[in-house]
């Protein structure tokens, strides 16, 4: 046992030593880890309640006060603190959009794997499955899904049917991107030995399938949970999130009901923008950095890049020479 | 006139073993995604005796592989076998169902792959995937296992210290060891080796083919081995099946298909091949391509090719002919009786002279 760990410690630093001098992946990991932080500390970064109204010295509910009027971020229509909005509203953004996340994730490697893996019908009728939600628009689907889900009545939190809807909706382009990569290592010849030495499917998918297309799993499911969270905090604005826990869509929605824009509070609507664009462009760098460093092949190949070369390539005028 | 050949009737203390591996008129065919189909096997049938080694020989595309793949009943998807049989120590292999198979594959029967590099998965050590074999077949607990991990290494000359390594720490050489290693794992009584030294350099070569042919010894193996190195086959064989466009042209005892190549194909392989002897001598070379399996000559499969054909070859195949008897008292004859081999010497050639031979 203790050799496994010493190869696992042996690979994971190998690994952070080239992550570390990637600078677009650690602004990445950064900006993804520091909405993490938000997220788990809340309660400690803010002494206020989301639902507390800000009152002034004659106990006046301060509306729409300015961020010089009021903490860091101002005041909301019904004076309740921005910065602690914004900060509580980060659990539900990154709860629905990792949940979500990482549900189609799941769903969509699953079906990946299963049809690269057998082929035949079974990979016929998974990819129909796919082509069929694939060409219908997405947003229109997961509003009406979500709209007419919550018409039921079920008596879930609304939060929970969001991360249904977003989870079963959005596997597939990872299902269609994790075949392909099923269909080429499949065909590999150690799948082949493996077949030899009498091992059965679940042992070749289990044992030789997935470590290998594990990574471009690990890479996607950061991608994924930004879509997650960009899906989210649109159905959010739309008014389809939980009112009673807020998400940063859910804030941007309220900042837009009540006029914030006309009442020149930029700060209502702005930060929540803000986080978001933060979020998703950590996933997205993080994400890319990722799929290209576990995924050799998909980055330029390294004699291309000069900087990496042994020696410089010949100019025409050496060549004639 | 037809005789029916008992492989197993002469009394030879090294041939007296009943065959391990009895392939009976094994046909494959691959049906493309349009329907169309290749016959790529036709007719196929050898033995392997305990501690024998056969050499399966031709050029790419004869079937040599496919053999291979049909007896481990490894075929991809597009493969079916069609007909014929497969005894393993008696046993039909074809009709096992794919659990009761599992249970003969690397336990009974054994391969080593052509390309080590490729047959061993990069994210796994070597260790790892030696005691893979072990394990998926039960006979032994972890600790166990990894012992004979390292007794296997061992044996094929890999320090203990390196186990832990990934396949692309190892030379070719020692990942094809490793391979051999890892063939050795279960104990198996019948070993495939799929051109196992194909990609390695001369000397490289020489190791593992005297690694093979120790082990074989040693362990009173029944090797199969493919390859298209006539040279390999002189070598480490016992006896060889000459293939051409999915059927067998000549198999008989080394030395007899060798010396006195009765099938002209064989004939001209053979000519082909430079004699240390006779530096400078014009080697022969075979025009044209072998044929396409789907679109196969009526008569001899050889025919297009042939310097020796005549009317017949052009529309009737030719059948496997005896061609032993023929030889026994020509080429024989200074041999000791104890020393005649049970196999017989077989071609399939309108030219050749001899009983039909029926299985």
């Amino acid at each position: 046992m203790s050799e496994r760990w010493t190869l696992l410690k042996r690979n994971l630093l190998d690994f952070w030593k080239v992550f570390g001098r990637n600078r677009p992946g650690m602004l990445g990991a950064f900006l993804l880890a520091s909405s993490l932080f938000l997220a788990i500390f809340a309660p400690w970064l803010t002494p206020h309640k989301p639902t507390d109204t800000m009152r002034d010295a004659n106990g006046k509910a301060m509306t729409f006060a300015s961020p010089a009027e009021h903490g860091p971020l101002g005041t909301d229509d019904a004076g309740r603190d921005v910065w602690t909005g914004l900060v509580y509203g980060s659990r539900i953004s990154l709860m629905v959009g990792f949940v979500a996340g990482l549900l189609s994730m799941v769903i969509g490697s699953l079906l990946g794997i299963l049809a690269g893996y057998f082929g035949g019908w079974v990979d016929n009728l998974l990819m129909r499955a796919t082509d069929v939600l694939l060409v219908i628009p997405d947003i229109p689907l997961t509003l009406i899904l979500v709209a007419s889900v919550r018409q039921l009545n079920l008596g879930v939190s609304p939060l929970v049917i969001l991360i249904l809807v977003i989870g079963l909706l959005y596997w597939t382009s990872t299902a269609r991107l994790i075949r392909s990569q099923v269909l080429t290592i499949k065909e590999r010849q150690f799948v082949a030995r493996a077949r030899a030495i009498g091992a059965g499917h679940a042992h070749i998918i289990l044992k030789h399938i997935i470590p290998q297309v594990m990574p471009l799993i690990v890479a996607n499911t950061v991608l994924i949970v930004s879509t997650a969270i960009l899906v989210e905090s649109g159905l959010a604005f739309l008014g389809l999130g939980d009112p009673t826990q807020p998400s940063w869509g859910t804030m941007i929605n309220f900042a837009f009901d009540r006029n914030a824009i006309t009442n020149g509070a930029w700060w209502f609507y702005l930060p929540p923008g803000l986080a978001i664009v933060w979020v998703s462009l950590g996933c997205v760098l993080l994400g890319n950095v990722l799929e290209e460093m576990l995924n050799p092949r998909l980055a330029s190949h390294h004699l291309e890049d000069e900087s990496h070369m042994v020696a410089r390539p010949a100019t025409e005028s050496a060549v004639k020479g | 006139m037809t005789v029916d050949v008992h492989w197993s009737v002469t009394d030879t203390p090294k041939n007296h073993a009943a065959p391990l591996l009895s392939v009976r008129h094994l046909s494959t065919d691959f049906v493309s995604a349009e329907g169309k189909v290749a016959h790529a096997l036709e007719d196929v049938s050898f033995d392997v005796r305990p501690g024998e080694t056969l050499g399966l020989v031709g050029e790419s595309g004869c079937g040599k592989t496919t053999t291979m793949m049909s007896l481990m009943r490894l075929l991809p998807a597009a493969g079916r076998i069609t007909s014929g049989q497969v005894l393993f120590d008696g046993k039909d292999l074809l009709a096992l169902s794919e659990n009761q198979m599992r249970g003969y594959r690397w336990k009974e029967m054994a391969m080593v792959f052509q390309s080590a590099m490729n047959a061993l998965n990069p994210v796994y050590t070597v260790a790892e995937q030696i005691r893979e074999a072990i394990l998926l077949h039960g006979v032994m607990d972890r600790s166990a296992a990894d012992k004979r991990v390292e007794e296997l290494l061992d044996r094929v000359g890999i320090a203990k210290t390196r186990k832990n390594q990934y396949p692309h720490q190892y030379s070719g050489g020692m990942r094809q060891r490793a391979m051999i290693a890892m063939a050795l794992a279960c104990q198996p009584r019948l070993l495939f080796a799929d051109e196992p030294t194909t990609a390695l350099d001369v000397m490289v070569q020489a190791q593992v083919l005297e690694l093979l042919k120790t082990i074989q010894r040693e362990l009173g193996l029944a090797v199969v081995l493919v390859t298209h190195d006539l040279g390999v086959v002189a070598e480490i064989c016992d006896s060889v099946v000459v293939m051409y466009g999915g059927k067998v042209a000549e198999y008989g005892p080394i030395d007899l298909v060798y010396n006195h190549p009765q099938h002209p194909y064989t004939q001209r392989l053979l000519e082909a091949f430079p004699d240390l002897n006779k530096p400078g001598d014009v080697l022969a070379s075979i025009p044209g391509y072998p044929p396409r399996l789907n679109a196969l000559p009526p008569g001899c499969r050889f025919e297009p090719r042939c310097h020796r054909k005549i009317e017949i070859c052009a529309s009737v195949s030719p059948k496997l002919i005896d061609v032993s008897q023929a030889q026994e008292e020509g080429t024989l004859r200074g041999k000791k009786e104890g020393e005649l081999s049970s196999l017989r010497h077989v071609a399939a050639c309108h030219l050749c002279q001899g009983p039909e031979v029926t299985y």
